[in-house]
C-alpha cells in the first residue's frame, strides 16, 4: 500500500471520527443540562411553595387585662382565652349570634392565650391596664393574607365565609393586620395549629441523633477500616467480613429500623421515640458506608509511604498512624460527612422506633421523646391544613440547607487537608 | 584476594583485556560459580528460599556480604534480586503470601529468628527504594522522623545535629540548609532520593540496602548518587540492586548475578565483568539477553 493511498483512507474516515466525537460531546452536555433543569425545577418549586412560611400574619387587638379574671390564686391557670374573646367581642360589637361569635374567636390563634399568659407572668403590673397587643392570627387568616384563599369562589367552597372575610377586611382597614418574620417557625416545637408549629423540636431531635451517630460511627468505622485494611490477615474469614460489610451498606434502611425495634426497644427496653435509639439505628446504618470509604481512602495512600516508614524501622502502628492515616484522613472525613448527611435525611428507620409521634415539647436530652427533620416533613405533608403545605416546603428548605452545609464542609475539608505526594 | 575487597579503587573494565576466556560453567548449571563467601562477613545468607504462595521466587541462595563493601546485584527483570534484597531487612514480611526459609545472619544473629524484632533490625539495616519516597512533610521532619521514633535524640539540639550530619553525609546539606521547613516532596527527583538516603542514615544503620536507587533519575542525578555511594561505603556496608551494568561496575567491589531465582555467579566486579565464569553471566553482560 502506497503512502498516498493510506493518507486517502485516513482522510475519508476523519469526518466520521469527528462527527462521533461531536455527537458524544453534545450528548454529555444535554445530559448535564437535563439534570440541571430538574434540579432548578425542584428547588424553585420548593422555594415558591415555602418562602411565604417565613412570614406570618399577626392582628392587633386591644386587650383589657381584667383584674376580675386575672386575680385568682394561680395566675398561670387564669382564663386568658376569655380575655381575648372579650376583646374581640368589643372590637366587633355587631356580632351577636352564637355561631358567628365562635367564628369571630377563630380569627386569632388558640396559642395567643399562652402569649398573654407569658406576658402577665413576666409583668404582673399589666393587670388592670388596656394594651394593644399583636397576636398570632389563625392560619385561615394567614392563608387569606397570602392569597391562598380565593375570594371569588362561592362561599361554600372556601375555608372562610363572607362575614369572616369582611371582619378581616375591617381589621386591615384599621391597620390592625401585619405580616412579620416568623420567628416561631424556628423556635417552636410541633403543633396541631399550623400558625404556631415550628421545627425546633425536630431539629433538636435530629441534632441529638446525629451527635450519637457521629460519636459512635466515626471512631468505630475508622478503627474497623484501619484494622481490616492494614492489620488483618487476608483469609477466608476477612473475605466473608468484607462481603458482609458491602452487603450491609446495601440493606434498605427500614430493615435497620426493624432491627432497632427488635433489639434496642424490645430487648434492651430503651425508651421509645428517643434520639438515643434513633442515633443507634442510624449508627448501624452509617457504619458500613464509613468503613468502605475509609478503606478506599487507605488504599489510595501509595504503598511507598508505608515502605518508607517501615524501612527506617517504624512499627506497623507508627507507620499507619504517623504517615498513612494523615494522608487518608481527608477521604475518611468526606466519607463520614456524606454518611452523616445520609443519616440526617433518613426517615424510614425512625418510623419503626416510634420517632414518628406528634411531639410538642422540644427535647432536652437524648432520652426525651423526639422526632427528626425528615419525619417532621413527612408528618406535615400528611396534614390537611393548607398552611402545612408551605411549612412542609419551608422545613424541606431547612433540611436542604443543613445537607448543603454538610456537603460543603466535606468539600472544604478535603481540599484543606489534601496533601500531594 | 578477599582482603582487597574493602579497597576503594573503582574496578575498571579494560576493553583491551577482553580476550574471550571460555566459560567454564555451562548454561544448564544452577549452582553458584565464583566466590560467594568471605572471611569475616557482615551478613551471611545460607540456602535462602523465598516463596510467593506456591511460586518459588528465590532458589537456595547462599552469599556473604563483607564489611564496608558495595555488593551489586544484577540480573534480568524478574530474576529475584529485589526480592532477595528485601529479605535482608525483612521487608518481605509486609507481603502476606511471602514465605522465607534458610538462614540470614547479621553479625551472627539470625534475623529470621522468632525472638528477633524487626523494628531494631530495620534500624540496623536501612533501605532506599527505587522511586524516591519522601514523606509529604518538611525536609527536616523527613530526616528527623527515624531518630525521633527510635528515641535517638533527647533534646532538640541533638536532633538538629543528627539531621544536619545526615544531610551532610547525603550531600544535600548545602542545597537545603535554608529551607529545611519546606516539603520534601518539592525537591527534584535526585534531591528527593538523597533525602531518602539521609533519612536512612539518620537512624545510624550498619547496612544500607538500595533497590535500583537511580532508575528514576537522570544521568546527572545518577552520577551524584553514585559518588555518594562511593563515600558512604567507607562507613556502611551497601547492597545495591541495579539494572545498569555500568553502574554496577562503577560503584561496587563485588557483583552477584541472579538468573530466574538462582544466584549463578558472585565475584569481584572487575573479574565478573571481564572474565565471567558462568555462560549465562557472559550472555547477560555482553547483551545477548536481558
Amino acid at each position: 500500500m502506497s503512502t498516498e493511498k493510506t493518507m486517502h483512507i485516513v482522510q475519508r474516515g476523519l469526518g466520521k471520527r469527528y462527527r462521533q466525537e461531536k455527537i458524544f460531546k453534545l450528548m454529555g452536555l444535554s445530559a448535564i443540562l437535563f439534570s440541571l433543569a430538574f434540579l432548578v425545577f425542584l428547588f424553585s418549586s420548593i422555594f415558591l411553595n415555602g418562602y411565604k412560611a417565613f412570614y406570618q400574619t399577626a392582628v392587633s387587638i386591644d386587650i383589657f387585662f381584667d383584674p376580675a379574671v386575672l386575680e385568682v390564686k394561680d395566675p398561670a391557670s387564669a382564663n386568658y382565652n376569655g380575655l381575648i374573646k372579650e376583646s374581640l367581642r368589643n372590637a366587633f360589637p355587631e356580632v351577636k349570634k352564637r355561631k358567628q361569635k365562635k367564628n369571630l374567636y377563630g380569627l386569632v390563634s388558640t396559642s395567643a392565650s399562652f402569649h398573654l399568659r407569658d406576658m402577665v407572668l413576666a409583668d404582673p403590673g399589666l393587670v388592670g391596664q388596656t394594651k394593644t397587643i399583636w397576636l398570632l392570627a389563625d392560619d385561615d387568616v394567614d392563608m387569606l393574607m397570602k392569597s391562598y384563599i380565593d375570594r371569588d369562589l362561592p362561599q361554600a367552597d372556601r375555608r372562610m365565609n363572607d362575614l369572616e372575610i369582611s371582619w378581616v377586611d375591617k381589621l386591615i382597614a384599621e391597620g390592625r393586620v401585619t405580616s412579620r418574620f416568623n420567628i416561631g417557625f424556628f423556635t417552636n416545637g410541633d403543633s396541631r395549629e399550623p400558625e404556631s408549629a415550628g421545627i425546633m423540636g425536630a431539629a433538636m431531635g435530629s441534632m441529638y441523633m446525629l451527635a450519637i451517630t457521629l460519636a459512635l460511627a466515626f471512631p468505630i468505622g475508622i478503627g474497623a477500616a484501619i484494622y481490616l485494611e492494614e492489620f488483618a490477615v487476608k483469609n477466608r474469614l476477612t473475605d466473608i467480613i468484607e462481603v458482609n460489610i458491602n452487603n450491609l451498606a446495601a440493606v434498605p434502611s427500614i430493615v435497620f429500623g426493624l432491627l432497632g425495634l427488635a433489639v434496642f426497644l424490645n430487648f434492651f427496653e430503651l425508651p421509645r421515640s428517643a434520639p438515643l435509639v434513633g442515633g443507634l439505628v442510624l449508627f448501624l446504618m452509617t457504619l458500613p458506608t464509613i468503613i468502605i470509604t475509609g478503606r478506599v481512602a487507605l488504599q489510595s495512600v501509595p504503598p511507598s509511604i508505608r515502605e518508607a516508614a517501615l524501612g527506617i524501622g517504624a512499627s506497623k502502628m507508627q507507620a499507619v498512624f504517623h504517615h498513612v492515616l494523615p494522608l487518608a484522613m481527608p477521604g475518611m472525613l468526606t466519607g463520614t460527612i456524606i454518611g452523616m448527611a445520609r443519616a440526617l435525611g433518613e426517615s424510614a428507620p425512625l418510623l419503626m422506633i416510634g420517632m414518628v409521634a406528634f411531639i410538642v415539647d422540644i427535647p432536652t436530652g437524648i432520652t426525651d421523646p423526639a422526632t427528626a427533620l425528615p419525619v417532621q416533613i413527612y408528618l406535615w405533608a400528611d396534614s390537611p391544613e393548607r398552611a402545612f403545605v408551605e411549612r412542609t416546603s419551608a422545613a424541606i428548605m431547612v433540611l436542604l440547607t443543613f445537607l448543603i452545609l454538610m456537603n460543603g464542609t466535606a468539600v472544604y475539608l478535603r481540599s484543606k487537608f489534601e496533601r500531594r505526594w | 584476594m578477599l582482603q582487597t575487597l574493602s579497597s576503594t579503587t573503582p574496578p575498571v573494565i579494560e576493553s583491551g583485556n577482553q580476550t574471550k576466556t571460555r566459560a567454564r560453567v555451562s548454561r544448564d548449571d544452577r549452582n553458584t560459580a565464583g566466590h560467594p563467601f568471605v572471611d569475616k562477613p557482615r551478613m551471611s545468607c545460607r540456602d535462602v528460599n523465598v516463596y510467593y504462595g506456591d511460586k518459588k521466587a528465590i532458589n537456595s541462595v547462599s552469599i556473604d556480604i563483607a564489611e564496608n563493601e558495595v555488593l551489586a546485584m544484577i540480573g534480568p527483570s524478574g530474576c529475584g534480586k529485589s526480592t532477595f534484597l528485601r529479605c535482608l531487612n525483612r521487608m518481605n514480611d509486609t507481603i502476606a503470601i511471602c514465605r522465607v526459609d534458610g538462614t540470614i545472619k547479621l553479625d551472627d544473629q539470625d534475623i529470621y529468628d522468632k525472638k528477633i524484632d524487626v523494628v531494631p533490625l530495620r534500624a540496623q539495616v536501612g533501605m532506599v527504594f527505587q522511586k524516591p519516597n519522601p514523606f509529604p512533610k518538611s525536609i527536616y521532619e523527613n530526616v528527623a522522623y527515624g531518630p525521633r521514633i527510635h528515641g535517638l535524640a533527647d533534646a532538640k539540639t541533638e536532633l538538629d545535629a543528627i539531621v544536619e550530619r545526615s544531610l551532610i553525609k547525603a550531600g544535600l546539606w548545602d542545597e537545603v540548609k535554608d529551607r529545611l521547613d519546606q516539603p520534601g516532596t518539592g525537591l527534584s527527583g535526585g534531591q528527593q532520593q538523597r533525602l531518602c538516603i539521609a533519612r536512612a542514615i539518620a537512624v545510624g544503620p550498619e547496612v544500607i540496602l538500595m533497590d535500583e536507587p537511580c532508575s528514576a533519575l537522570d544521568p546527572i542525578a545518577t552520577a551524584t548518587i553514585e559518588e555518594l555511594i562511593s563515600e558512604l561505603k567507607l562507613q556502611y556496608t551497601i547492597v545495591i540492586v541495579t539494572h545498569n551494568m555500568q553502574q554496577a561496575a562503577r560503584v561496587s567491589q563485588r557483583t552477584a548475578y541472579f538468573h530466574l531465582g538462582d544466584l549463578l555467579e558472585v565475584g569481584q566486579t572487575d573479574k565478573l565483568f571481564t572474565r565471567p565464569s558462568h555462560q549465562l553471566t557472559e550472555d547477560y553482560i555482553t547483551g545477548r539477553f536481558g
